[in-house]
Parts: structure tokens; sequence; C-alpha cells
């Protein structure tokens, strides 16, 4: 049978299912295999905070999106074209996402009185024409599956969990993709369990013949490669983008890599990365708790290392005496936040933007800390690298503010060339006489980084307000004055590049201005807008401690600005206290990053207020 | 080790000692400085971390590296200088608030993980520094300013918490007894691993004389009951014996001195040393002085270390170009 191939420019799939189905697992597979026919790709994991909720119920629901286009995308989409639902629950929890003419791929055999009822389905909507506008494969997935591994005598529940590598393998015929290395990810995964093994790749297999073979998929589609710049490239998420950053940043400034760190969700992954590395001479420390954890750091980095601690929002409350402490000793440490829904625990597995005022201000005293913001998932790397070189030449706790949605999410990465990479060796201080631990830098502000093992520069530091220069105790009045100031003049004049502005006619009256990782919505749409005749001007703060030194006058130069946050408008308050500009916040906090079309319509309603 | 052997005033900083007159931490001051030179390690690779208290002033006054840190958080520092400086003699200094009550967490931590520190806790079994509340190791029914109808919390025994934390260098000393600090010190530094030692201090401002009775001619030769590896434990009047199962104090002309317990520091069971522990509470009349368990097992940073030696050994050094390039990669002309 001759089947139809469809070319596309750009697909939207959801793979969702119960929180045990595997469907990150299947969406990550789908991504590698997407990613290496050279697509663009943008992908957002969504998953619940139990680890194994209630089978079959709404909260247990986990899906992945997966969005891949043969040109450069910003988002992981904002509607899927395709959603695989495992089960009623994934039917029921996703369809208000999808527009009218999606494609639906469900498994029937889920589909039982009692499976509907759990979720609240008075009638099958397979049946009852609820679902008549979309266009819907209902596949008896697990039967099928069930049959094709029967010769292997697996328990039940073993030949059915094989279920996800069905789907995986219906849709690699969907869209073209090749089967290799899902079949290589398998045998490695596998390797020990022959029986698995097995079962896994006959259900990918028959999951691909079914396409193949059935009248029920009568059409396939192809996207072509994306026009992307020369390189090497590797799929990289946000988490995996930030250790690998620190390493890099380790071996580029000659410091030993120390992370301390308390597990939490999204932030323990670079935990997890990191202490994979060990022959780099990485030491992972996982600490009693978070004060444990960022008061090694900065032990370590008292001891001349590069200490790094990692947290979400809850931590960060937790650590902020410490990070007091390393503001008063003047000490180099990186404090990695992978923000999360708050307050208190929040929404541990969404994203949210609310902890740049906290990093800001949460400390007792004036506590000034540079805080950087990584816009995407591979800009993770470039900031980690970015935040070493601040702290280790400046000598102040530099904040990275990564959320959940581009810790998890991941995007094509072209990899750079080590010898690209900046040099970040710097210089402790030597033996020398009359040693004075808080004489400053004339340039930087910063003390010397003088470690133990060096002969003949025994001091002490503490908590207690320094003398200047000299570092002892001191109480006077004047002195604390002055030593505020020094520290915030310190971290004022942290030299970083100046704020871009995308502008194309440099005739916009309008900005939109946001940072951290809204960078990908907000490009798709003011590309979006552009395209429709709109004038908008961009820019995306990576710097928000200090600003960039040429942000008041283009905020000067623009009629309206707009700043889209996850949160309820926190770099607004800064903008405007700091340059008395009116902003136009677009503010919402619903543990999802933006969609691309919620934005044009609120650039539309300022554009033509 | 050092080229000039130091000595005490070598390890005495230019800055003037602040502690109230009277006050239990000069003695203790005066042997750590005078203890120093003995360990033959130069000044530089020496760091003394503390915490928050009185006690916590304490590297202010050694001519070695220190940090005065924040409030019961002088573990963590320590053990992460530790793990990544594992040439440096590290001690950590600390009180009865510090250690047990704010920084209670990273204490036991410390001590399970075994990291090569060196804990001072100067038990004053008051708040100093804030002027005069109880303490954790505040007998119960302590009038405070804080408890002006007596404190109604069962005290810490620090020994007993330290010995059920996995601590396996665990000792007590007396501010005043220099010559047995000393020697409690020495014994500290040859251990590989996280050491105790609880050091009965004198604050003559909020809670002067809670340990007088350990300290006067008359009664201290009955109430300290000297822990001495291979000998029978005693003071001049009392003996420590086992009966139905634990231990107990008795009159030494009640029983004949085979029958007294012979002292093993080095006993792999740390219910021995616990029970020792238990023969004295808030009521100070029988106290155990000396080193309670001394047993040798694997210390935390160098097992870290060794750790990156074998992934080194084993995968040869981290190349950062095949990390980078490592995993799917696909290429784009």
């Amino acid at each position: 049978m001759t089947k139809t191939v469809v070319p596309l420019h750009q697909v939207t799939i959801r793979f969702a299912g119960d929180s045990g189905d595997g469907m990150q697992l299947t969406g990550d597979r789908f991504t590698m295999d997407t990613a290496s026919l050279g697509n663009d790709i943008s992908t957002l994991p969504n998953y619940p905070a139990e680890i194994r909720a209630p089978q079959g119920t709404l909260p247990g629901v986990s899906s992945f999106q997966l969005h891949f286009a043969d040109h450069h995308i910003q988002t992981p989409g904002d509607a899927p074209d395709v959603l695989v639902a495992m089960n009623p629950a994934a039917l029921k929890a996703n369809i208000r996402d999808l527009p009218r003419g999606a494609t639906i791929i469900v498994d029937r055999d889920e589909f039982s009185p009692r499976n509907l009822t759990k979720v609240g389905y008075e009638s099958n909507p397979l049946e009852d024409g609820s679902l008549d506008s979309y266009k819907v494969h209902a596949v008896a997935l697990t039967s099928i599956t069930v049959a094709a591994v029967s010769e292997l005598n697996l328990t039940r529940k073993d030949a059915e969990r094989s279920k996800n590598m069905f789907a995986l393998g219906l849709l690699t015929w969907m869209y073209h993709r090749d089967t290799k290395s899902t079949e290589n990810f398998l045998a490695a995964k596998f390797a020990k369990k022959p029986d698995l093994l097995a079962a896994n790749l006959i259900a990918f297999k028959s999951g691909w013949n079914y396409g193949e073979a059935t009248e029920d998929f009568a059409v396939s589609y192809e996207i072509a490669p994306a026009k992307m710049p020369p390189g090497k490239y590797r799929n990289m998420s946000g988490n995996v983008a930030i250790s690998y950053g620190l390493i890099a940043a380790s071996s580029r400034s000659n410091l030993k890599l120390f992370l301390g760190s308390y597990p939490i969700t999204p932030a323990s992954d670079i935990l997890h990365e990191l202490s994979k590395h060990k022959k780099f001479g990485v030491i992972t420390f996982q600490a009693e708790d978070e004060i444990a954890a960022v008061g090694s750091a900065l032990g370590a980095s008292y001891g001349g290392a590069l200490g790094v601690t990692t947290t979400s929002g809850p931590g960060i409350a937790l650590k902020a005496e410490m990070i007091g402490l390393a503001v008063m000793l003047e000490l180099p440490l990186i404090i990695i936040d992978v923000q999360r829904g708050g307050p208190s625990t929040g929404l541990p597995t969404k994203t949210e933007q609310a902890d740049l005022l906290q990093v800001m201000f949460g400390r007792n005293g004036e506590s000034p800390a540079a805080v950087l913001a990584p816009s995407t998932a591979s800009d993770c790397f470039d900031i980690a690298m970015e935040a070493v070189r601040i702290a280790t030449t400046y000598r102040v706790p530099v904040f990275i503010l990564s959320d959940g949605y581009i810790a998890n999410g991941s995007e094509p990465w072209r990899i750079p060339e080590v010898a690209d990479l900046p040099d970040l060796r710097v210089e402790f201080a030597k033996s020398q006489e009359n040693f004075l631990p808080y004489e400053r830098d004339a340039k930087t502000l910063a003390r010397p980084w003088a470690i133990p093992g060096t002969k003949g520069m025994e001091h002490r530091i503490g908590g207690v307000e320094k003398a200047d220069k000299t570092g002892a105790i001191s109480y006077d009045p004047v002195n604390h004055d002055l030593m505020v100031r020094a520290r915030a003049a310190k971290v004022a004049g942290i030299e970083i590049p100046d704020l871009e502005v995308d502008d194309p006619n440099n005739d916009a009256k309008v900005l939109l201005l946001g940072w951290g990782s809204t960078f990908g919505p907000i490009s798709a749409a003011v590309e979006a807008l552009r395209l429709n005749g709109e004038k908008i001007a961009q820019a995306h703060l990576r710097y928000i401690n200090p600003f960039p030194k040429n942000l008041g006058q283009i905020l000067s130069k623009y009629d309206r600005v707009i700043v889209p946050e996850m949160n309820l408008g926190q770099l607004a308050m800064l903008l405007r206290s700091e340059f008395l500009k009116d902003i136009t916040g677009y503010n919402r906090v619903r543990g999802l990053p933006f969609s691309t079309v919620e934005l044009i319509e609120a650039a539309m309603a300022v554009l033509h207020d | 080790m050092t080229d000039i052997a130091l000595t005490k005033k070598n390890f005495t900083s230019d800055q003037e000692v602040k502690w109230c007159p009277g006050c239990g931490d000069y003695s203790i001051l005066s042997t750590v400085q005078s203890f120093l030179p003995e360990l033959g390690v130069p000044r530089e690779n020496i760091v003394f971390i503390s915490g928050i208290g009185c006690s916590s002033r304490f590297p202010y006054y050694l001519e070695t590296f220190g940090i005065h840190s924040i409030h019961g958080r002088a573990p963590t520092l320590a053990t992460g200088l530790a793990i990544s400086r594992p040439d440096l003699s590290i001690f950590v200094i600390t009180g009865d608030g510090d250690a047990l009550s704010i920084g209670g967490n990273h204490l036991i931590h410390a001590l399970r993980r075994n990291v090569n520190l060196k804990i001072l806790l100067f038990n004053n079994r008051i708040y100093g520094l804030t002027k005069g509340q109880y303490s954790p190791t505040s007998e119960q029914g302590k009038i405070t300013k804080s408890t002006p109808a007596g404190s109604l919390d069962t005290p810490f025994n620090p020994i007993s918490l330290a010995l059920g934390a996995e601590a396996s260098f665990v000792a007590r000393s007396i501010d005043s007894d220099r010559k047995h600090l000393t020697e409690i010190l020495r014994a500290a530094s040859l251990f590989n691993g996280s050491a105790l030692i609880e050091i009965y201090q004198n604050c003559p401002i909020f809670n002067d004389d809670a340990y007088q009775i350990l300290k006067d001619g008359e009664t201290k030769n009955s109430a300290i009951l000297q822990l001495v590896q291979g000998q029978p434990i005693k003071s001049q009047t009392h003996g420590v014996i086992y009966q139905e199962g634990s231990m107990k104090v008795v009159e030494l002309e009640s029983v004949s001195e085979s029958e007294l317990v012979i002292h093993n520091a080095n006993n792999p069971d740390p219910s021995y040393a616990f029970a020792l522990s238990r023969l004295s509470a808030s009521v100070l009349d029988h106290v155990p002085i000396g080193i309670f368990r001394n047993v040798s097992r694997a210390e935390y940073a160098g097992q870290v270390n060794d750790q990156i030696a074998e992934a080194i050994a084993e995968q040869g050094p981290g190349d950062l170009e095949s990390l980078l390039t490592g995993g799917d990669t696909w290429e784009v002309k």
C-alpha cells in the first residue's frame, strides 16, 4: 500500500499519560531522534510533584511537549497539533489545549467504564461524538503490545509497560524519524535485562509497523532540517548546560569545583549531573540541609575552590544568612536558584520567576549580590561561566536565576570550541609583609583572595563589620558607612556588556523587555508581530544586578515599555524605582511558560492603545 | 613542618582579648596557644572556624587563619573547607548554644561523616553573649531571664548526643585543668576524623561556679572520675562497676579494686562509652573526665578525594572537549 507523505514546516506533539507510563522517556527519545535529523526543537516537560499519583487520575497526568520545525523556533509551541493520550485522564487533562482539527491518538483499551468514571466522563468520548472536530486514532495500544510480546512470557504488568514504546514507534513512523537511535538506546538501557529489551524492541517495531500497515494511518509527514548556523550540535537542557558551564569554568579558571547542595526540585539534576564528573576533580557534597549546602560551598571558596550551591526558592530563603556572610567575607560564591512556583512549597514541578526580589533583597542589612538570568536552556552554559567570572573577579556572591522551564526544557545547542571559551584564571594573594585583608583593588574594589596555606598571610575574617583595609572588628560609625557603601559600589561597578536592542528600523515606539526564560515566547511574539507589520522593539536582560549601564537610556527612548514576567511585576518594580519609568506589566503565574499568542495580544493592546 | 620551632607567642594575635574578667575562655585560649606549637603544623595551614557566642571570638586571638562565622554554622564552612583542602588542620570553636541549639543539625552530621575536624565545645550551660538565658545544657528548673519560673527543657548530655551521632572520638575536659586539656588536644590531633571535646567552662557573670564541684579541692577528688586508658575508672573515693547490665558509681570501700571497670576508649561497641556518658547528668557529683571513645574509622574528606582519584585512575583526567562533544551530536554544514 502506498501512503501519502505530506511535507510540513513544523509540528507540536504532546505525549501524555500516567506519571508511571514513561511519557518523559518517550518524549526524550523522540526529541533525540528529531534533533539528530537537524530540525530545530524546543521541549516542555510537565509532570506532577507526586512521584506516583493514583493511577488514571487527573493529578497523575504527566506530559512532554515537543515542538520541531524546518526553521528556527523559540518555544515548545502554544498548542499541540498532535496529542498522544495513554488514558482518559490524559485526554481530559489536555484536550482544552488542543485546537480543532488536531490529531489525537489514544489507547482505546484504557477507555473502560471504570477509568472513564474515575475522571468524570459520563460517556465515552471516543463514542459520544464529543471529539468529532478532531482527527482521532483510537488504537488498541495495550492489547496489541501485549499480544506482540506474548511469546516472551512476561508478566502482564511488564508486557503492558512496553506500550510507551509502541506509541513511540508509531510516531517515529508518522514523522519519518530514524529507528536506529532508539534501538541503540534501548539496547544500552536494558543490556542486563534481555527480556525487557526484547519486549521494548518488539513494542517499538510493532508501533512502527502499525503505522506502516494499517489503514488507520494513511498519511505520514516529513519536516525538512532547519537552517541553523554551521557547527556541531547536541540537545541540551538548562540544568545540564549549567553543569557543563561550571565544569568548563573550573577548567578555564584552574579552580577546583565544589558543589554543596541539598536535593530540591527542580534543581537536583544539577547535583546529579555534576556527581558524574569526578574525573574533572569535581567535588559534590550532599549536605544535611540548605544552610549546610551553602556553608560548605563558602568554606570551599575560602580555601580557594570554586564554591557553588544549587537550590530553588525555598532553599534560597534558608540560605539567606549564609549569603549575607559571603557578602561580608567578600569571597566568591555561586548560588543557582532554579525557580519554581511559590510561596512556601508552592508548585514544586512548575515554573515561575517570582524569586527575583528575594535574591535581590532577601537578606538582613545592605547586602548586595550580583544577579544573572539565563534566557534559554543553552544560555545556561554561558551564564554559568559569566557568573564565575564575576564571582572570582569581584569576590561577591552571584545568583543565577534559572527556572523550571529552561532547566528541564531542551533545545539544540551549538557546541562551542574549547579554545573560544573565556580565560577565567585568577590570582590568589601572594605572601607579603604587612598584609591587609580588606585592602581593595583600585579597579574592581575586590579584596585579596588570601587562602589558607599562604605563608605569613594568617588573618581572621568574620561576619562582624570589618575595619577598612585591616579587616579587624570595627564598630566605628564612619567605618560602617564606608564599608556598606564600598560593598554596594563594588557590585554596582561590575563590568558587564551593554544591553542590545533589536529594533530593526529604529522606529518602534514600544519596547518589549523581558528577563530570564521568557526570551523564547517573547521572541516568537515579536517575530509574529513584525510579520504582521507591527513596529516593536525587543530587548532581554541577562544581567539584573547590576543593570546594563545603557538601560536607562534605552528605556527613555521608548514611549511604552512592556515587561512580561511570570510573577506579579518584580522586574517592573525594580525598573520603576531605578529609572522612574512607567512600565506596563504582563503578569501570569500559572506555573507554565507564556504562550506566544497571549504575548502577541498583550503587545497589540499596547501598540493600538 | 616549620623551619623554626614555634612558640605560644607565635600563635598569639595582636588583638586585645575581650572576654569578661575571670571567664573560663582565657585559660582555654592560653592552653590552645601553648599546645599549637606541638602540632608541628605551620601556622598558615591551621584554620579556626567558629560560630556565634562568647567562645566564638576565639579565632581572633590566634595567629592562624580564622573565620568567625554565623550562629551554629561553623561545621558547615569547616566541612566544605576540609573536603576541598585536606591538607589543612581545622578546628571548630563552638559553645553549648551554638553547637547544640541553633547548630545541632550540623554538629551531628559532621560527627557521623567523620570529617577531619577538631570540635571544641565550650559548655558553660548558659547563654552568655545574649546575657543570661538558659541553654540546651542548663539543668532543668534553671531560673534565668527567659525562665523566671524555671526552665522546663530536659538538657542535652553533649557526650551522649555525640555518641548517638556516631562520633568516634569523644572527650571531656575542664577549662582550668590545662594539663588535662592539653593531653586531650594531643590525642584529638592524632585522631583522623571528627573529634568532639566538651570543655566545661565557667561563665563568671551568668552562671558562676557551675562547675565548682569539679574545682574545689574538697569535692573534686571525689567527683572527678578519671578516664585513663587501661586503668580502673575511679575518683579518690568512688569507682565505676558493672551492675545488672549497667554502670554504677559506688564507694571504693564497698568493692574490691578488681571489680572496677577498666577503661578502654578503643572499645568498638559504642554502648560502652554511652554508658559512661550516662554516669553524670545535671548534678555533677560524679563526672567522668577524659576520653570516652577513640575508635578509628574512615575519614570523610579522604574518601571523597579517593573517589575522585579512582575516577581519574580509571577514566583518565577529564577532558573538556570530549565532555562538551559527548552524547548524541549532529553536524550542521
